[in-house]
């Protein structure tokens, strides 16, 4: 077995030091490493978005990420995104609208919806659509999904 | 007189006579007056002391987990259907 | 919001739409799934699974793979107890032989599909875990795939197995062969019955294998005690069932097993069978270390069951008013490498919608070197009732006649008796023909080239079978709610809203969670469309008994006989006399501060299961060059009895929809000569994703069950039992071709299109 690489990076807000395998994900070292286990694993090889982080502002499958790459950089999870003020918008737009129900792809698809508030806040139904078209869910059919982004939008403009 | 639904093949057994009316207490006691008249339907519809794998029997509409022991009325309505089952 | 057509004025809690209560665990990432779970000093778990799809073992050494520095264990069938001819009782999941349920969960004698499990391996990582797999060395000596149903009834190319015969109720065939069973529903005179028709067609349909696709692979970690106790931590949807199935295949005492069930991330039916629960577990014993073992996705698509792929024929005879007069239907399903296919109740459901009156179908149960199937969603019936959907609108183009108009002219009603002979009870078919007609979208124009707009109908069984649940006051008012029925889309919320309507409390007082098999009473498992109805009812029991107990405590405290005590909306007051009466929360808690503890536990097992139809619209437009169907617009409409929680009953329809429309569109179970699966990734088995599809508009029709205490049906399966047939009707009306093998994929779609021309 290879050696160690150390590595430095942010995590939700908080500066980390861990050790990882060279072939380690990115996806392995949150959930084993750091117990950080609010992101999923669904198929592995980046085509389900389960497994959804936000790297250096950039939505990431972190499936496809080694940790290493992480160095010097800045990860954002589903844990980082309360608040001490509460949930996130979009989390509680979640919950108002029912869209989850099985809930295994919603940490994944509110990291998505974040990425895409973050460059669009007032994005269209049409380009949510197509920027969550890589975070699979089985359960909702993506109606409610695609209507509490919508509703956080509208949330998150009113606090402006 | 509870009548008893002959499973389609079983109708050879039963002379073609799908609706027999027999008396009986429990499905148990019904199987039996069938096997009077039709012998041989017996040993399709009940395994040793139980009904045969694969098969409910529904009383008056509704599946009766007690199998054999349930107990029937003179004007119950009884089927066996194939069992629920295979999503194992 | 979808628009209810009997809206529950008389509820207090019912009908409103409360945040579940499990809902900020979820959306904060901090509540625990199969793979979340993490014990001191466990080992991963990895399964090593045959190539081939037809094969028989001639020996396996696992020496090379024990003596790799941090493998701890490895385990294959020698290490399950012989399971000889005994049988497995599995509950409501019938009996089935214990030998198909070892050897499914590793492999004896033969592996029968590319994936199946031949052995596994714990060690300290998972990557030392796989790199062990690769040092286990197995010969196969491999046989003839047998890949399609209609050659493996002839016995074509090979046996799967050569003690099976076919069951015909009791009677056994002489030879051994493919076909585990047939059976036969009739009713009426078929030969009468075409004899008054006008119109008869007959037609043949085949659906694909596909999958669940729930985003979550199975996931099971095991503790073998060294005295013997065995616990799981598994995702499942029946912790009972798989602790039944785990204490047969391993031979160990029902008591001495637990299963606990973590928060579960999709099911459908997929994660009730029993996979890498019992490898976990002799992982465990051996190595006497906690052992997780996890799918990853192609383990998933190879090693879990699917539904089963199917071939049905279809003859119907209609008069010139549009009546059915005759339907004679053969149904040959997939088993896949062991018996137990849902056929009969593809059976059951085909013709539920409709008032026929001379019907025979027969059913046949064949294997094939595929995965055991699985239940799926509503199992059986989208295979057989795409078949009648789609042929229905054949009739109603020959006859000119609207196809709700038509299906109006045929709807069944209570009483009418259905093909197996059972009468139907009080049901809603026809309020959700009507509302469908009704709807905006069907009173809508479609225009514009190579559109079209399809209707289906769809029903579904639903089940009751038997739930518990157990209930305790707390001081403060609230009440703790421990039910045995795994929450998969939200139930544990619309248990916890029938208990709080029942007590005359709000739903946020009450505080519901899911219990494992040491802590509840015997639950069934969530599926069959069973827990609101079912386990609510088992809330609703123990409500009755927790609102009692409070008026004998108040009884006793104003000195009057309990039945003076009245209960209504969580007031307790002596019957006629205003100056006596307490409320449910001050009473609670001078109890509690007594000591008093007032509780209730409920294990039922409800009768009046009340059937579940839909009626759904799909608009779509079809790419004439590419073959390319979009759905434009979709509506579904189903009867929902009593909608406790309309936004999940609309979850629930919306779901189904759309793996209806992956089913109709692009899902299939890709196979090359050799039987082996080539598409086992979610890139190329090919789901729904939001791009797919535009908003589900849904109309819930209440036509309450009279069954239960609150009238609820249950809502979860249905809805993707019409979308396969509603997307054909449409692409048909769109360019004038009927497609009846599923998937009507691009590549299909645009082939009939060019025979056409």
């Amino acid at each position: 077995m290879p050696g160690k690489i150390q590595v430095t990076a942010i995590v939700n807000g908080e500066k980390r030091e861990f050790l990882c395998q060279p072939f380690q994900t990115l996806l392995e070292v949150l959930r084993d490493e750091f117990k950080l286990t609010g992101t999923k694993e669904g198929c592995g090889n980046g085509n389900c978005g389960a497994c959804s982080v936000i790297l250096n502002g950039l939505l990431v499958n972190s499936c496809m990420v080694l940790a290493a790459e992480t160095q010097g950089g800045c990860i954002e999870t589903i844990e980082g995104l309360q608040t001490s003020q509460g949930l996130h918008p979009l989390q509680q737009a979640f919950l108002e609208n029912a869209s989850l129900q099985c809930g295994i792809c919603t940490p994944g698809f509110i990291m998505a919806a974040k990425a895409l508030l973050d460059k669009k806040p007032r994005a269209t139904e049409g380009e949510i659509r197509h920027w969550c078209a890589g975070n699979l869910c089985r359960c909702t059919g993506y109606d409610k999904i695609v209507r509490a982004i919508l509703d956080a939008e509208s949330r998150m403009a009113l606090q402006g | 007189m509870a009548v008893v639904h002959i499973p389609a093949l079983l109708l050879p057994l039963t002379e073609g006579n799908p609706e027999p009316t027999v008396n009986g207490k429990t499905v148990e006691e019904l199987i039996d007056q069938l096997e009077i008249r039709y012998p041989g339907v017996k040993q399709r519809l009940v395994d040793g002391d139980r009904l045969r794998a694969g098969l409910s029997v529904f009383v008056d509409g509704s599946v009766r987990r007690d199998g054999l022991k349930c107990e029937v009325s003179p004007q119950s309505d009884v089927h066996f259907i194939p069992a629920i089952a295979g999503g194992y | 919001m979808s628009s209810i057509t009997a809206p529950a004025r008389e509820f207090k809690v019912i009908g409103t739409r409360p945040i579940r209560h499990d809902g900020e665990d979820k959306v904060t990432g901090r509540a625990v799934y199969g793979a979340d779970v993490q014990l001191p000093g466990m080992l991963q778990g990895k399964v090593l699974r045959s190539p081939h799809a037809h094969a028989r073992i001639i020996s396996i050494d696992t020496r090379r793979a024990e003596a790799l520095e941090g493998v701890k264990a490895v385990v294959t069938a020698a290490d399950l107890p012989d399971p000889g001819d005994r049988t497995a009782n599995l509950g409501e999941l019938g009996e089935v032989p214990l030998k198909y349920l070892c050897r499914n969960v590793l492999a004896s004698g033969k592996t029968l599909y590319h994936g199946h499990a031949v052995a596994a391996v714990a060690a300290t990582t998972p990557q030392i875990a796989e790199e062990a797999l690769k040092l286990i060395e197995v010969e196969y000596e491999v046989l003839p795939p047998v890949m399609d149903v209609l050659r493996a009834m002839r016995g074509e190319p090979a046996l799967l197995h050569d003690d099976l015969f076919m069951d015909e109720m009791g009677e056994k065939s002489s030879k051994p062969g493919n076909v585990a069973s047939h059976q036969r529903y009739q009713k009426g005179d078929l030969s009468k019955g075409f004899a008054a028709a006008d119109h008869t067609l007959e037609r043949e349909y085949r659906c694909a294998t596909v999958h669940q696709g729930y985003i979550e692979p199975h996931a099971a970690t095991a503790m073998w005690n060294a005295d013997g106790q065995v616990t799981l931590w598994c995702t499942t949807q029946g912790p009972f069932s798989m602790r039944g199935a785990v204490h047969q295949i391993l031979g160990i005492p029902l008591s001495r097993l637990r299963v606990i069930p973590t928060e579960i991330g999709g099911g459908f039916g997929g994660k009730i069978p029993t996979y890498g629960e019992p490898v976990a577990a002799l992982l465990s014993r051996k190595s006497r270390r906690p052992v997780k073992v996890v799918m990853n996705r192609a383990e998933v698509f190879m090693g879990t069951g699917p539904t089963s792929g199917s071939y049905v024929k279809l003859k119907m005879g209609v008069s010139k008013e549009g009546r059915i007069t005759a339907a004679e239907a053969t149904l040959i399903y997939e088993a896949g490498a062991f018996p137990g296919s849902i056929v009969a109740v593809g059976g059951i459901c085909m013709f539920a919608p409709y008032n026929i009156e001379n019907t025979t179908i027969d059913m046949y149960d064949v294997v094939v070197n595929k995965p055991k199937t699985a239940a799926y969603r509503a199992p059986g019936a989208p295979n057989s009732e795409f078949a009648t959907e789609c042929l229905i609108d054949e009739f109603c183009e020959i006859l000119r006649m609207d196809p709700l108009e038509f299906r109006l002219k045929n709807a069944a009603k209570e009483g009418d008796v259905q093909s197996h002979g059972v009468p139907h009870a009080k049901i809603g078919y026809i309020e959700t023909l009507q509302a469908a007609q009704r709807s905006e979208h069907y009173q809508s124009k479609l225009t514009g080239p190579n559109r079209g707009r399809g209707v289906a109908s769809g029903y579904w069984i639903n089940a009751g079978l038997t739930s518990s649940a157990t209930a305790r006051v707390n001081g403060d008012g609230t009440v703790t709610l421990s039910e045995g029925s795994v929450d998969i889309g939200g139930t544990r919320t619309s248990i916890a809203m029938q208990l709080a309507e029942a007590l005359g409390i709000s739903a946020q007082d009450v505080i519901p969670s899911v219990a494992d098999t040491d802590s509840i009473g015997y639950t069934e498992v969530t599926g069959g469309s069973r827990v609101t109805f079912a386990t609510g009812w088992a809330a609703y029991e123990a409500a009755q008994s927790i609102k009692r107990q409070m008026r004998e405590h108040a009884a006793e405290v104003w000195k009057v006989s309990p039945d003076k005590v009245t209960y209504q909306d969580a007031l307790l007051r002596v019957e006629g006399d205003g100056s006596r009466q307490i409320t449910f929360k001050e009473l609670a808690r001078g109890l509690y501060e007594k000591g008093v503890d007032v509780g209730a536990r409920a294990t039922v097992t409800p009768k009046g299961v009340g059937g579940a139809y839909a009626t759904h619209i799909a608009d779509v437009e079809v790419d004439p060059e590419t073959g390319k169907v979009t759905i434009l617009r979709y509506t579904a409409v189903q009867d929902a009895g009593r909608a406790i929680h309309p936004s999940y009953v609309e979850g629930q329809m919306q779901g189904g929809v759309v793996q209806g429309v992956g089913w109709a569109l692009n899902e299939e179970y890709v196979y090359n000569d050799a039987g082996q699966m080539l598409n086992a990734s979610f890139l190329d088995y090919r789901m729904p994703t939001s791009l797919d599809l535009p908003m589900i508009e849904t109309i819930i029709v209440e036509v309450p069950n009279p069954g239960h205490p609150y009238g609820v049906r249950g809502v979860g399966e249905v809805p993707i039992v019409p979308p396969q047939a509603a997307v054909a009707n449409a692409i048909y009306r769109a360019v004038g071709v009927r497609l009846r093998d599923l998937p009507m994929s691009p590549p299909r779609v645009a082939k009939a299109l060019e025979a056409k021309k």
